[in-house]
């Protein structure tokens, strides 16, 4: 148990951390922020009013403490451009990214576990040596280009998918979910094949045979079991890179998500906001790393002991 | 490094075992001649408008890839494309090297205080979506090349500390560490010495894995728009600027597109099977 | 009723690789008497670990069996098909390996594993299946069997483990044990235990043993044959009194040598000058002529046949049989 509150521990002072350097980050740009944030033609008395308001003649610690406690009272602060509370924009489009990303990890889990899984029992093969080329082949095309040729082939030559998915429910899906997930596939894929090739080499296994099992159910039994260990370390890793890419895919699929909306807060200019998405994401990631890791020690009893 | 990990040596290997690899390398370094004689391999300037009327023109005799939205070649952007991404790729993974490897060094073998604060910056740095954590570092900074370069590296340095450290984690209690260490080498001597010489295979395998990762990442930015900026050709913004005609003129972002598959694929390649030849125990990460 | 659990007839078995086809078993026959336990003793890479995966058909890729017979009384193991020796495995013929640390699921709780053996090969329900394992925890001298029953592998001692490994190979009842290298990773205390264990099993379940090992000790100890192997051959197979009191093989006397003999007070350690050969590059002729004191010209020119010199009593080598 003390393991898993030190862990905790340790996740709320990198979650502090992060807060702190975004912080520090969008507030050393050159300029103040202020003018860029209203133009260059707004009048003195306005821009020290509109200061006063966001608080940001307070000296700094005094700006991050406020900033801090608002977030822990669900107040990330309010989008410039928009003129909407962020919390609000971002509690409007997590649900289309949520939607994206779980369907990328499905496809890329799927696709990936299972072509690892081929190619490993079938280790040198033509299906493996097919397998590996293809996933160094997915780790190694841009997520952009991915989603362009699938959205020029499929959804304008052969016309099967909706070009943009803004409104086109879940059919809409199909194609960023694809593209976004390719990436991880191959990755996923390749560190698959490895764990499990070498679990397949393990004594336990030929025990397992001598028992009279079949080949099957050796691998999901007894194999699997242990091969999936390392993969599911990779899973927050994946979250991480599968954010990364949505902001990729839901620019080209016209999505409104969180990716697109710290986009639309760069190019307008807008710290509330650009703060509040890159914020929520990072704290997603990092809350993945623990469900990762309390998981990793659920199903591996000689870790678990020490928990 | 080891005897068995001359440079010769390792070559010969990766040539006998992994012709694929060779072949990448092969690539790549047709990549960077392309690069270098981008001038004299192109007869017009990568912003110059060749023919103002004749814009987004198919492939030709003249222009090989066919022009633009304003008429300038696209072959020769493609070029001096080439340029950006390959400095895109290695200068910033040089620096992110170089100071992963002295604050991992540093962390793994003094310990104590300096590698809770290392590491924990580390945690911290490699908790961000790295596009996400990117896109601040280049709002930030503001456009430009150089800062492109910043931002990736400061990106990457994290990882790079942290299998570093691994590394010097176990090297310190190596038997020569300790013997220099008895024998009153100091630390520094030891560091530069003994720790660093050992975790050079890593580095290599690394460094040929993180620049495919560092394109990548360049072309995402300039993509959305965040990165190199116009007139300047790089595959991403071309990538970018080329979607709007995705629908009439598919090859104006498929060309760039393909180019940076090409180069990312050469290195992993490469990669791999360097990571085969000299660092047999890199392959479970 | 048949008198051999196994017979064993002219197997040969390869690893086929980049190099070429390499014959690690090669031309082995030998029979396993019903309620007997017999000894396979070699150096390592003699080929008795691959004999003994030639017969559970479970060799590693990429090697195969080339030809020969393996019949399990009167039931021919090289024809079936892979279901169907899935079915003799754990339930006709089980296997354990040397290492109890490696060869035990580190994930699944040792009761289950045994459990699972029960309830591939026998209709019965999971609740009578623990029964069975309980019973058969108690039976192979596992203290506090329910509690062992919820461990994990990494929780016992080597030993325990070892038990833990003998309860799922003897939990059906098989026919034939094969025991390759079973006590090597454990201490000498454990390994007596763990003998006298495997010598009681036989005695009440009735199973034919088949012990590889490169002690001569152990084998000594237990075993009612022995066969030795050198190079992929049998090359003096014999009862064990007969093989110990009268060695014929040089390589034979050499391993006997090589053991330290309290008796003897020697100071000094007799071994075996040279190394096993290389399988993929055999002498001409007999295989142990290059390590051979006593090699004369006829060793060089062709291989030795397995002779009987004297009732139940066969060599492979050149003098030895002329010597009778």
């Amino acid at each position: 148990m003390s393991n898993i509150i030190r862990r905790i521990g340790q996740t709320v002072v990198i979650l502090l951390g992060v807060a702190l350097l975004i912080f520090i980050m969008l507030r050393i740009i050159p300029g103040n922020a202020i003018v860029t944030m209203m133009g260059e033609h707004a009048n003195a008395e306005a821009i020290e009013r509109m200061t006063a308001e966001l608080g940001l003649d307070q000296p700094f610690y005094v700006q991050f403490w406020r900033y801090i406690t608002g977030v822990f009272s669900g107040d990330l602060g309010t989008s410039y451009s928009l003129n909407r509370p962020v919390g609000e924009l971002i509690a409007t489009s997590f649900p289309n990214t949520a939607r994206l990303a779980i369907a990328a990890a499905l496809f890329a889990w799927v696709l990936g576990i299972v072509c690892g899984i081929i190619a490993a029992v079938r280790k040198n093969g033509i299906l493996d040596h097919l397998f590996m080329g293809v996933s160094l082949l997915g780790v190694s095309v841009p997520v952009f280009m991915v989603a362009m040729v699938l959205q020029y082939l499929l959804a304008y030559k052969l016309d099967l998918f909706p070009i943009s998915s803004g409104n086109a429910g879940a059919i809409g899906y199909v194609l960023p979910a694809i593209a976004l997930g390719w990436n991880s596939a191959g990755s996923i894929a390749r560190l698959t094949r490895s764990t499990l090739a070498e679990v397949l080499q393990e004594d336990y296994i030929d025990t397992a045979r001598a028992k009279g099992l079949r080949r099957l159910p050796v691998i999901t039994r007894h194999a699997l079991r242990n091969a999936v260990l390392p993969v599911i370390t990779m899973m927050a890793v994946q979250l991480s890179s599968l954010l990364s890419g949505a902001v990729i895919c839901e620019t080209v699929f016209s999505i409104n998500g969180i990716g697109r909306l710290a986009v639309q807060a760069i190019e307008g200019r807008d710290i509330p906001l650009l703060q509040g998405t890159i914020l929520f994401s990072t704290a997603l990631v990092i809350l993945g790393n623990l469900v990762a890791d309390c998981l990793y020690s659920l199903l591996d009893p000689r870790i678990r002991k020490e928990v | 490094m080891t005897e068995q990990n001359t440079f010769r040596s390792v070559l010969c290997r990766l040539c006998r075992e992994n012709k694929l690899a060779v072949f990448s390398a092969g690539v790549i370094l047709l990549f960077v001649v392309l690069a270098i004689l981008a001038p004299v391999l192109t007869p017009y300037g990568y912003d110059e408008i060749v023919n103002a009327a004749n814009r987004l023109a198919p492939p030709s005799a003249e222009h090989w890839m066919g022009t633009d939205e304003v008429g300038r070649d696209v072959l020769t952007r493609m070029l001096y494309g080439s340029r950006i991404s390959l400095l895109v790729g290695i200068v910033p993974t040089v620096v992110s090297m170089l100071a992963g490897a002295v604050l991992g060094i540093l962390a793994g073998y003094l310990g104590g205080r300096v590698d809770s604060i290392i590491m924990r910056l580390a945690d911290i740095m490699l908790a961000f979506p790295s596009m996400l954590l990117a896109m601040v570092i280049m709002y930030t900074l503001g456009d430009g090349i150089i800062n492109i370069f910043l931002a990736l590296a400061l990106v990457n340095w994290a990882s790079v500390a942290r299998i570093v450290r691994a590394e010097t984690l176990k090297l310190r209690e190596a038997e020569y560490v300790e013997a220099a260490r008895s024998i009153g080498v100091g630390r520094f001597t030891i560091m530069r010495r003994h720790i660093l010489p050992n975790c050079i295979p890593s580095l290599i395998v690394l460094f040929t894995l993180n620049i495919p990762s560092a394109i990548l990442s360049e072309s995402s930015l300039s993509f959305l728009g965040l990165g190199i900026q116009k007139p300047m050709a790089s595959w991403g913004l071309m990538v970018n600027t080329g979607r709007q005609y995705l629908y009439t003129n598919p090859w104006l972002s498929l060309a760039p597109s393909v180019a940076i598959m090409l180069i990312v694929l050469a290195f992993n390649f490469l990669g791999d099977g360097l990571r085969d030849v000299l660092d047999p125990h890199l392959k479970k990460q | 009723m048949e008198k051999t659990t196994l017979n064993v007839e002219h197997l040969c078995a390869s690893f086929f690789t980049d190099h070429g086809e390499i014959r690690a078993v090669n031309d082995v026959s030998f029979q396993v008497p019903k309620r007997s336990i017999i000894g396979i003793v070699g150096e390592s890479g003699c080929g008795k670990s691959m004999t003994a995966r030639s017969i559970m058909r479970l060799i590693k890729y990429p090697g195969k069996i080339v030809s020969g017979s393996i019949s399990l009384v009167g039931k021919e193991l090289t024809a079936l098909s892979e279901t169907e020796m899935s079915n003799v495995r754990g339930e006709e013929i089980s296997l354990i390996f040397q290492e109890p640390m490696t060869s035990l699921n580190p994930v699944m709780k040792v009761g289950k594993q045994v459990r699972e053996v029960v309830l591939l090969h026998r209709r019965v329900t999971k609740k009578e299946a623990k029964a069975e394992v309980l019973r058969m925890f108690e039976k192979v001298g596992i203290s506090e069997p329910e509690k062992r029953y919820e461990c994990y592998p990494h929780e016992l001692s080597g030993g325990l483990r070892q038990r833990v490994m003998i309860a799922m190979a003897m939990i059906c009842r098989p026919k034939l044990l094969i025991a390759d290298e079973p006590t090597t990773a454990l201490d000498v205390t454990v390994e007596a235990q763990i003998l006298e264990l495997m010598k009681n099993l036989r005695d009440e379940i009735g199973t034919s043993i088949i012990l590889i090992s490169h002690n001569l000790g152990v084998v000594a100890e237990l075993c009612d044959y022995v066969h030795v192997m050198y190079a992929g051959r049998i090359v003096e197979q014999a009862e064990t009194f007969e093989l110990f009191d009268h060695p014929r093989h040089p390589y034979t006397v050499g391993l006997m040598n090589a053991r330290a003999s309290l008796e003897q007070q020697q100071t000094v350690l007799d071994t075996i000058p040279g190394t096993v050969p290389n399988l993929a590059a055999l002498p001409e002729g007999c295989s142990f002529a290059p390590r051979c004191a006593q090699c004369g010209g006829r060793c060089h020119e062709c291989v030795p046949e397995l002779t009987e010199v004297l009732p139940g009593h066969f060599v492979r080598c050149h003098l030895a049989q002329q010597g009778v």
